[in-house]
Parts: structure tokens; sequence; C-alpha cells
């Protein structure tokens, strides 16, 4: 057992992936940063010096409190606190959960699903890949912001306005899911390409294996890489697309604000010299956003050369 | 080929002179937060409604910028007995299509505010009859004595006859069915300009109607209402000179306006009361959780009101730019006093006792419904009162929405707490008790009812003594202060920010009348 650990943690300090990790700065402190943004988000509760969504805990008196270091803030209000006496790091915490939560699930729902028809579209071909393509170009053409906005005014339609709130975070996950996929359909669909002319996909269709099990037993594993690649990306696009829709006033209710709802909240609040209430969202959004993106610029350096 | 040239000339020319004179134009850019909800004079009474209309409308008498009433479309006026009015009428006013206004159309506009879906109904509920005597003289009679008849008349607005005929818009549009009509979206009245474009909540322009029958006191050509929700995109369109007036600029941005060097802040104490009514009369609340409806007893709602740190909100939300308010009424309006205008103390201990009090000891569910874009950082108000309540045990969820729906729900009944703002333009108390207190009143909607508020209702509308009414008035004030019927917050106050190169007087009813409005190049 302990030699097993031991072979799996040289194993993983043998691979060149680790290797250029160590190699790499910006990979190590982008990956150190996120480690850290994700477990406070995670762990916010136990994090977050209050609970800003407590309405007995507030002190209306105590709104505007400037951040901690300039002349009239207050100690425990490190990074001050927004209009209503909230305190500004804890919101921010919460307010990134809620985004990343939005963002993972995103980018989950459209890696399922942009892999699934890229890769059944690569491997079946004809006119069901035509199909699959064409759609793909069809949804390209429009852009996700706009696509975004088309889900969420149509589930406004069709969902009542109470049941609105409660669904406004699966609303946006479907919105922002489904004007990604593309991506991954045509990667997936690519790779599937190449992959299955090979001939351990020869060799199994040979002793008759079922198509199903070749092309998720033994295809896609070969195509995750660069899947993974644009996934990473995809996560700093989709928590973007996110805050933009709170932003813009359609996604998230300001009842459990995420990062982009806490920026347009702050936005009121520019031009009187208030700007800690939107600036520290808005830098934290960037950190993050950040982060991920230089992570996965390294990811796809590392892990899949031809795509550079 | 002669003939191909010449129209070219003309061509060049006619753009020539097009362009030039809309160089020439000077327009003034007017925004806010919210649309007027209707071009209908009689549809809605709601003040940016009012503030389009009076603009484009006329009534017979009028408030000048000083607010005291003179004549408009009535020239003179005489009490022939304590309960006729004679009315004599301009004779040269004309409407935007040229018809002449004559009394006919008055009587038409009288009688029509007072359909059933008329939303000024209440305004003139005392009139009987309407006659035309003769092409320029109207009588109206009375069912009393009434001391206001001119206050309340100053805001019936008079339209043509004949276009509404035309239109099928002879009753007013039901706003609160949610109808559409012709007269919803065009104008057709007698003022100093008129509607020549109309895109509800985007765009409304007001050309200067050139037969207008007044001494021209503005030099403008044209007004362009373009509301902007959000706060700070209307300061940013103001300081970049996108705009030249926002008639609700922020509380918070009136530092940064100031400072711009090319702008000005004008503030004064606005004729409106910010409230929150609470439904005392439903069995079951709609929004609650507790099966009954707490509001019914009076512990509760003197609770909620101890509870509300109105200075609090003052500093912080109003940034000083308020006046914590004991009634639903303010200094100037008859039965007035300041003794009346004392709050009870802000007091959390009590509030808390009053609702173990009361049965409630951990507090109860509600909703609490308010506007987003009507009142001055409304839904700011409305968050820190769910806070506040939530000291007190009362878990309040909040319901900010945009205020053509919150109105309407509102009318519709479906409010349990609410926000509203209430201004008084005919300065007298009478209008405050016949739409927010009288029993079954149409913006009663905690469906209070008292049958001694309602007897004096009556008394201030025969009672041309004016100590009895002033006493009955008074009366009525206590009655409904002890009960708290309401929950006051505080009387507004309002900044419009400008450039300094634009003058629109302020006023405290926070009307523009730009028929006295200038721009200088």
């Amino acid at each position: 057992m302990d030699s097993q650990r031991l072979t799996l943690l040289s194993r993983i300090k043998d691979s060149d992936i680790y290797f250029s990790f160590i190699k790499s700065p910006t990979a190590i402190v982008s990956s150190v940063i996120l480690v850290i943004i994700f477990f406070c988000s995670f762990f916010v509760e136990f994090v977050a010096p209050f609970n800003p969504f407590d309405p007995s805990s507030l002190s209306l008196m105590e709104a505007f409190t400037p951040p901690s270091w300039s002349e009239k803030g207050m100690a425990k209000y490190i990074l001050g606190t927004d209009g209503q006496g909230r305190d500004m790091l804890s919101t921010i915490l919460y307010g990134s959960r809620i985004s990343l939560i939005v963002g993972f699930s995103a980018i989950l729902f459209s890696l399922l699903l942009g892999v699934t028809l890229g890769l059944t579209a690569g491997y079946f071909g004809g006119k069901y890949e035509m199909i699959v393509m064409r759609l793909t170009d069809v949804q390209l053409t429009v852009p996700s912001i706009l696509m975004a906005l088309l889900v969420d005014g149509i589930a406004r339609g069709i969902i009542s306005r109470e049941l609105h709130d409660e669904m406004a975070i699966y609303v946006l996950i479907f919105a922002i899911g489904i004007s990604e996929w593309p991506q991954f359909a045509r990667v997936s669909r690519a790779a599937t390409l190449v992959e299955k002319n090979k001939d351990y996909v020869s060799a199994s269709t040979i002793i008759g294996v079922s198509n199903i099990l070749i092309m998720f037993k033994h295809i896609l594993p070969n195509i995750m890489r660069p899947v993974l690649v644009i996934g990473t990306i995809g996560l700093a696009l989709a928590i973007i697309a996110e805050s933009t829709l709170s932003f813009l006033g359609v996604g998230v209710p300001p009842t459990t604000p995420s990062l982009g709802t806490l920026i347009r909240i702050g936005n009121d609040f520019l031009f009187s010299g208030e700007w800690w209430i939107t600036f520290f969202p808005a830098i934290f959004l960037v950190l993050l956003a950040f982060s991920i993106n230089l992570l996965g610029d390294w990811m796809r350096d590392t892990l899949n050369p031809k795509l550079n | 080929m002669k003939t191909k040239s010449l129209y070219r000339v003309l061509l060049t020319l006619l753009l020539a002179f097009w362009v030039s004179s809309a160089w020439a134009a000077n327009t003034i850019k007017w925004s806010m937060q919210g649309d007027s909800l209707t071009l209908d004079p009689h549809a809605q009474n709601e003040g940016p409604t009012t503030m389009v209309s009076r603009q484009i409308y006329e009534a017979l008498v009028t408030r000048g910028l000083d607010m005291s009433i003179g004549p408009q479309l009535a020239t003179d006026w005489k009490a022939t007995n304590p309960t006729t009015w004679v009315f004599n009428l301009r004779k040269d006013v004309t409407f935007h299509n040229g018809d002449k206004m004559t009394s006919e159309d008055v009587v038409f506009s009288l009688l029509r505010a007072q359909q059933p879906s008329s939303d000024f109904k209440e305004y003139i509920s005392t009139i009987t009859s309407v006659k035309a005597l003769d092409e320029y003289t109207v009588e109206i009679q009375t069912k009393d004595p009434n001391p206001i008849l001119l206050n309340q008349l100053s805001n019936i607005f008079v339209m043509s006859k004949k276009w509404a005929t035309e239109n099928f818009v002879i009753v007013p549009q039901n706003w609160d069915a949610g109808q559409e009509t012709f007269s919803a979206n065009n104008a057709m009245g007698t003022g100093p300009f008129k509607i020549t474009l109309r895109e509800p909540n985007t765009k409304t322009v007001f050309k200067k109607n050139k037969k207008w029958w007044g001494e021209v006191q503005h030099n403008l050509d044209e007004i362009h209402l373009l509301p902007i929700a959000n706060a700070s995109t209307r300061v940013a369109a103001l300081l970049s000179g996108e705009l030249d007036i926002v008639t609700d600029a922020p509380v918070q941005d009136l530092d940064r306006i100031r400072s711009s060097g090319d702008h000005k802040v004008l503030s004064i104490e606005q004729m409106r009361t910010i409230f929150l009514g609470m439904d005392q009369a439903a069995d079951k609340l709609r929004s609650g959780n507790t099966g009954d409806n707490p509001f019914k007893k009076k512990e509760v709602r003197q609770a909620f009101y101890q509870a509300i740190d109105i200075e609090a909100i003052k500093e912080k939300v109003m940034r000083g730019l308020s006046s914590p308010a004991g009634i639903i009424t303010f200094p100037g309006v008859t039965g007035y006093t300041k003794e009346l205008d004392e709050r009870l103390p802000y007091d959390v201990a009590a509030a808390k006792k009053l609702l173990a009090d009361a049965g409630y000891p951990d507090g109860f569910d509600i909703e609490l419904r308010c506007p987003n874009d009507r009142y001055v950082n409304d839904e700011a108000i409305c968050t820190a009162v769910v806070g506040m309540l939530g000291k007190i045990g009362v878990n309040v969820s909040l319901n900010a929405q945009t205020k053509s729906k919150h109105f309407k729900e509102l009318k519709d009944n479906q409010g349990d707490f609410y926000m509203l703002g209430w201004g008084v333009p005919t300065l007298d108390s009478h209008y405050v008790f016949h739409y927010l207190y009288e029993t079954e009143a149409s913006w009663n909607k905690v469906n209070f009812s008292n049958a001694e508020v309602d007897a004096a209702v009556r008394v201030m509308e025969g009672e041309v003594d004016l100590e009895k009414r002033n006493a009955a008035i008074a009366k009525a004030w206590k009655i409904v202060k002890d009960d708290i019927a309401y929950l006051p917050l505080h009387h507004q106050v309002i900044s419009w920010a400008s450039k300094r190169s634009v003058d629109v007087p302020i006023r405290p009813n926070n009307e523009p009348l730009f028929r006295f409005s200038n721009k200088r190049y």
C-alpha cells in the first residue's frame, strides 16, 4: 500500500506535467491564488468575518465605512462596508461562491453537451455530423451574451415571478452553458476524427466492441487533453459571463448577490467617492478570471502544444 | 433635363433649410428615473405622469411658479351662490390641431374625469353638475359649499372633445386593468408644448406649440424626455453633457455634480411624504406565515414603527436630505402642525416587547413591496427597513420592482406591506384623507376604516366656516395618527441638477414648468 502511494507520488514527480509546472512561476502563482479563493469561497461560513445576509446583524449607521487603512475606517471592516452596512470582504466571499458555482456548473453542462455531440458526430460522420456541425456554426454566429440574454428572457416569460428568484441560478447555468457548448463540440469532433483512424480503434471494431464502448472508453480518454484546456479557459469566460449578466440585472437576484451583482450595486456610488463598494468586487473578479486564464494558458502549452 | 436639375436645386435648398433649422432648435434634454405612465390626462394620478401632462394639457386654473392659484383656461370666475360657480373661458385658445377650445370641451373633460376609470375622480367628487351656459361660459355646481374647488380644478386637464370622440377615448383609459388606448400614447391639449414622438420608457419629444395663446416666456423649441433608470448612468449622461437637466439627481452624487463647474444643483423640500402601508383588514396576509393578520393589532404596527431608525435612514440612505415625518402631510398644507409631525421614538426594546405582547414573540414572515424607480432611494430605504425589522425578529423579504408593476399590483390589492409616497397638489389635508384614509378610498390599500374620520371628511368638503373645518381636520389627523393607520417615514427633499446654461425653476411639487424655462447657447 505504502509503496503504491510512493510510486504514485514518484510517477507524478517524474511526469513532464509536474516538471513544467515547477518550471512555470505563473502557473504556481495562479494556482496558489485559485486554491486560496476556492477554499475561502467554499468554506465561507467559517472564513468570512460576518454573515452579510443576516439582516439582524447589520447596522445602518456603519454604512459607507471606508477600508480599515483609511482615515475613517474601522478595524473590523477590513475592506469597508457598503450602503447597507454589510462588510465588503464577507459579501465578496459569499458572492464569489455564487459566481464559482454558476461558472463551474455552466462549464460542466456545456462540456457534457458539447463533448457528447462532438464525439458522436466525429465518430459516426455522415448526415448526423453535418447537422451537428451546422448547428454549432449557427450557434457561433450568435454572441454568447446575447444567447444568454435570450434564454433568460424566455425563462422570465414562462417561470412565475415567485419561482423566478429561486430558479434564477439554474436559468443562469443553463443560459451560459448553452452558449458555450459549440467550442467543446468542435474541438472534440476534430480530435475524434484524428483518433478514429488509429489502429487501436480499428482493432476494437474488428473484435466487435460496441460503438458506445469504443467512443466513451477508448476514444474519450485520448481527446480529453484539448477539451480540458478549453474547459479551463471556458471557466474564466463563464464566470465573466455570469458577472456580465448579473451586472445587467438579469442574473442572480440581489438577495444572493454574485460578484457581478455586487459590482452593479456599487456602480451607483462610483461618482460619490465610495469607490471601495465597486472596486473590491471588481478587482476580485479580475484576479479570479486572470488566474484561471493564466493556468489555462499553461495547461494549453503543456498538454496540447499543437494548439499553441 | 431642366426639370430634373430644378428638382435637385430644390432638394438641396430643402435639405439646407432642414439642417439649419435642426441646428437652431433649442432643445432641453430632460431625464428622470421613470417615465410618465400614460399620456391620458385622466388615467393616472401619479407625479411624473402629471409632470408630462402639465406641459401639454392645461386646466381651468393652475398653480404658478410660486404655487399660488391663477387663471389658465378660465379668465375669471365667481360664485353666484355658495354651491354654484361660473367660469368665463379664454376666447383665443386652440388645441394643437387648430380646433378652437370652447366650453363644450371643458364640460366634456370634467365629466370624463368623473368616469369610473378615471384616477382623478376623487379630486372632483363633490361636483354634481357641469354645464355650458354659452360657448365660453361654464357653470359648475357642487354638492355642498366647497372651499377647495379651485385647488382641485387645477389638476383636471382639458382635452379636445372632438379628438376624443374621433379616437374612441371618450372615457379615460382603464390603466389599472392594463387597457391600451389611443390617448395613452397620443395627446390633444392646449398647452405650450405638443407631443411629436412617444416611445414609452425610451424617448418622448415635445415641440413648442407656436399657436399657444399665452405670452411666451421660454426660448425652447423642443424638450426631449429620456428616462434613465440607473442612477449612475443618469449622472454620467448629465456630466458628459448628453443631458441638460435631471429632476431627481441621486443624493449621493450631488457633490460630484456641483464640483464639475458646468453644472448646478437646486434642492427644495418636496411636497411628498414617504410611508409604509400595512393591510389591517385582511383576515389572512397573502405573504405571511402566521395564518392570520398580525397588522390587525395596533401593537404590531407600533412595533414596526418603533423598530425603524429614521435618523439612520436620513443620515446614511438620504445623506441628510429628508425630514422625518409623523404624518403623511408636510408644512404648507392646511391642517399640518409641528406637534402632529412628531414621531414615536426609535426603540428596539419597546418594539420587541410590543411584538411579544401582541402574541408574536418570535416575529413572523412578511413581504415588503417597493418601487425601485419612483422615490428618492426607494429600494435602499426598503432594504434598510428589512434590516431594521430583522432586529425585532420579523423576517421580511423584499420585492422591489418597477413602479408601473408596483402600483398596478397595489391597486389590485396584492400588497400586505408596501411603500408609497403621497404628495398633496391641492395643499389641503382633505386630499390625503379622501385618497388614503376614507373607507374604500381608491388608494386606501391598508383598508383603514373609521366612521369618525369619514364624517370629518364630509365636514372638510362642505364646511365654509374655517374654524369648524380646521377642527375637523385636526381631529381626523389625531385619530389616524394614534391608530398608526400608516407608518410614516419622511418628507422627501428633491434635488434637480442641470447645466449652468439651463434655467428651469425648481418647485416644491417637483413639477418643472418648461414654459418658464430658458436655455442659453
